[in-house]
């Protein structure tokens, strides 16, 4: 995408790289002292794909966390490897930034000094100050900048937790079910959101969810997970235009389709919306 | 106490005018009350014999006075008669309670002398020993910042060491339990003889009074960080360093003032029993020797001196919690 075209569609922030992420044979043990030993993750292979929007979907249990957060570089595998663009994963990273469920702004921090946090804790403040202006626009939080995280909606401190997280330029982009804790109507409104900023800043998505209305109206590609032992059960495309319909056939049949993967019957999920 | 402010109506510039009876009586309430303290102690005839400066019985013409300015100034300024009016009882309080103490001591005898002398023998003690007072109070408050402020320059660095460093908090924290229970007045005896002057051995204790509560709390409130605050900030790319200042330190703050606090009011105990008992200067020994004389004017005279700087303090340092603190506003009851 051409500088100047990207300056005048969203401010002067330019469109990122997006990174490759391969996860190769990669399993999690977690050992316990009493009890067996619990396998979180199972020789899990996946490559995704720079620029695209995956989401990991699967029921509490089946690794999908574990996973994001050994990405994430705040945990470790036990075996095998995880790279960003060739470059394997040691620790954590500003490249790849992180969206958790909770918003965990710093509360002592107001809402322009959360944002602007990666920038400062990288010591360039300075010279990049400009840009947390267009970070707190790109969210939608203009006026609010002198504020305390106390004084805000739960919805509004999740974008906030977004925007600290873009001002990095982040290549790859982890969401750990960062619309978990909010209500139907501002998850929505979140979800049109969260589109509009990934195709905006073309980074690479990765998307915690078990919501699985919600994996099919945002991804490019959903990865299905299950428990004991945690594992990559499909990878399936979601060959969709955007904007989605959550009412087209098109998207009922995505739907159904996860359904019997994880072994319920589309019929029942026609009478109760899961 | 709420007050009921006059419903506007009419042109907005009339509205000033319009008090209602009722607060324009309770903003009169301590006039009143000084009216009748002033009465009480000129009329009545006196059980005791009053022998010092009537300090006090000259004053009163210039309290009065003094309400009347500050009542003309409430009568056009809105905000600052609302104020007065909420003030209003308390003052009034005052004034009565002055009044009650009047007429069980010097009126009626009640209480014993010299233990208890009356308001008017102990006014005439802060005025006629106005300048050993106030070099006594200088010599407190040069005790008491420099103990407390080394408690702090040591208090705080401990604290944190112990808190993000576990090797550190292995060998500190059995010593900071076994140690930090003793009360910092145990050590006069020996402080006395190990430092060079009575000053220096009062710093020191003073010192370690307020250093005990503020490494605690400063130790506890850094690692209770929430580790998610952690985990946030080193995927926003934070070194070791940014997480100590930027993170732990900010987050432990709130903790850190309940050992401020904890340790000013150990320090206040330190310092008036080491200068009741060692130092020959400050507040505390002036007590002590004014009841060496049966001065016990002076004593309570002291005491009032003593009360204002430790509450005055202790409100400073409200007045920096707030500040440092403004990001809690709404969150903190105390």
């Amino acid at each position: 995408m051409n500088r100047v075209t990207a300056e005048k569609t969203e401010g002067i922030v330019p469109v990122q790289e997006a990174g490759r992420i391969r996860v190769q044979n990669v399993s999690r043990f977690f050992l316990q002292d009493s009890g067996p030993d619990v396998i979180a993750l199972n020789n899990v292979n996946l490559d995704i794909e720079p620029g695209k929007f995956y989401s990991l979907l699967g029921p509490s249990g089946c690794g999908k966390s574990t996973l994001m957060r050994i990405i994430a570089g705040l945990d470790e595998a036990t075996l095998g490897t995880i790279t960003l663009d060739e470059e394997p994963i040691r620790g954590p990273h500003f490249l790849r930034g992180m969206v958790f469920q909770d918003p965990t702004l710093f509360p002592w921090k107001t809402i322009e000094e959360n944002i602007a946090s990666g920038l400062e804790a990288r010591g360039i403040l300075k010279e990049k100050k400009h840009e947390v202006q267009e970070y707190i626009r790109l969210v939608g939080l203009e006026g609010f900048e002198k504020v305390y995280p106390h004084q805000i909606s739960g919805g509004m401190a999740q974008r906030a937790s977004l925007a600290r997280a873009l001002v990095n330029h982040p290549k790859v982009l982890l969401m750990d079910e960062p619309l978990g804790a909010l209500d139907a109507f501002t998850r929505m409104q979140m979800q049109e959101e969260i589109l509009r900023i990934w195709q905006s800043r073309g980074t690479t998505i990765v998307f915690v969810t078990h919501d699985i209305d919600e994996s099919v109206y945002l991804s490019d590609k959903i990865v299905i997970m299950t428990p004991r032992p945690g594992k990559i059960k499909e990878v399936i495309d979601v060959p969709l235009g955007r904007p989605r319909s959550r009412n087209h056939p098109d998207f009922w049949r995505i739907r159904s389709r996860i359904l019997r993967i994880f072994g319920f019957s589309p019929d029942f999920a026609d009478s109760y919306h899961i | 106490m709420a007050v009921t402010q006059p419903v506007s109506r009419g042109v907005p510039g009339e509205e000033r005018h319009r008090i209602p009876i009722k607060t324009l009586l309770i903003y009169l309430l301590p006039l009143l009350l000084l009216g009748i303290f002033w009465a009480e102690y000129t009329f009545l005839p006196n059980a005791q014999t009053f022998t010092k400066k009537k300090y006090l019985a000259a004053a009163f013409p210039y309290f009065v006075g003094l309400y009347l300015v500050v009542f003309g100034v409430g009568l056009f300024k809105k905000n600052f008669r609302q104020k007065l009016t909420y003030r209003s009882p308390l003052i009034s309080g005052a004034i009565g309670f002055l009044i009650l103490w009047d007429l069980v001591t010097l009126k009626m005898g009640l209480l014993p002398l010299p233990q208890f002398p009356s308001p008017g023998a102990v006014v005439a003690a802060l005025v006629s020993d106005a300048e050993v007072l106030f070099v006594s109070l200088y010599h407190s408050l040069g005790l008491l910042f420099t103990g407390y402020f080394l408690g702090l320059l040591f208090g705080l660095p401990t604290g944190i060491l112990m808190g993000w460093f576990s090797t550190i908090n292995y060998w500190l924290s059995p010593i900071l339990r076994f140690i930090g229970p003793l009360p910092a007045t145990a050590w006069i005896p020996v402080a006395m003889v190990i430092f060079p002057t009575s000053f220096v051995a009062s710093v020191f204790l003073v010192a370690l009074a307020a250093w005990f509560p503020i490494t605690i709390m400063t130790w506890s409130g850094i690692s209770n960080v929430n580790k998610s605050y952690y985990e946030v900030a080193r995927t926003l790319g934070a070194n070791v360093r940014y997480l100590i200042f930027k993170v732990a330190i900010p987050a432990s703050l709130p903790s850190v003032f309940v050992g401020l606090f904890m340790g000013l009011g150990s320090a206040f105990a330190t310092l008036v029993v080491a200068e009741l008992l060692g130092v020959k200067s400050g507040l505390g020994w002036y007590v002590a020797w004014a009841q060496g004389w049966a001065e016990y004017a002076k004593v309570w005279a002291a005491l009032v001196i003593m009360a204002v700087m430790f509450s005055g303090t202790t409100s400073l340092l409200f007045r920096v919690r707030d500040r440092v603190l403004v990001w809690q506003k709404g969150i903190i009851k105390w």
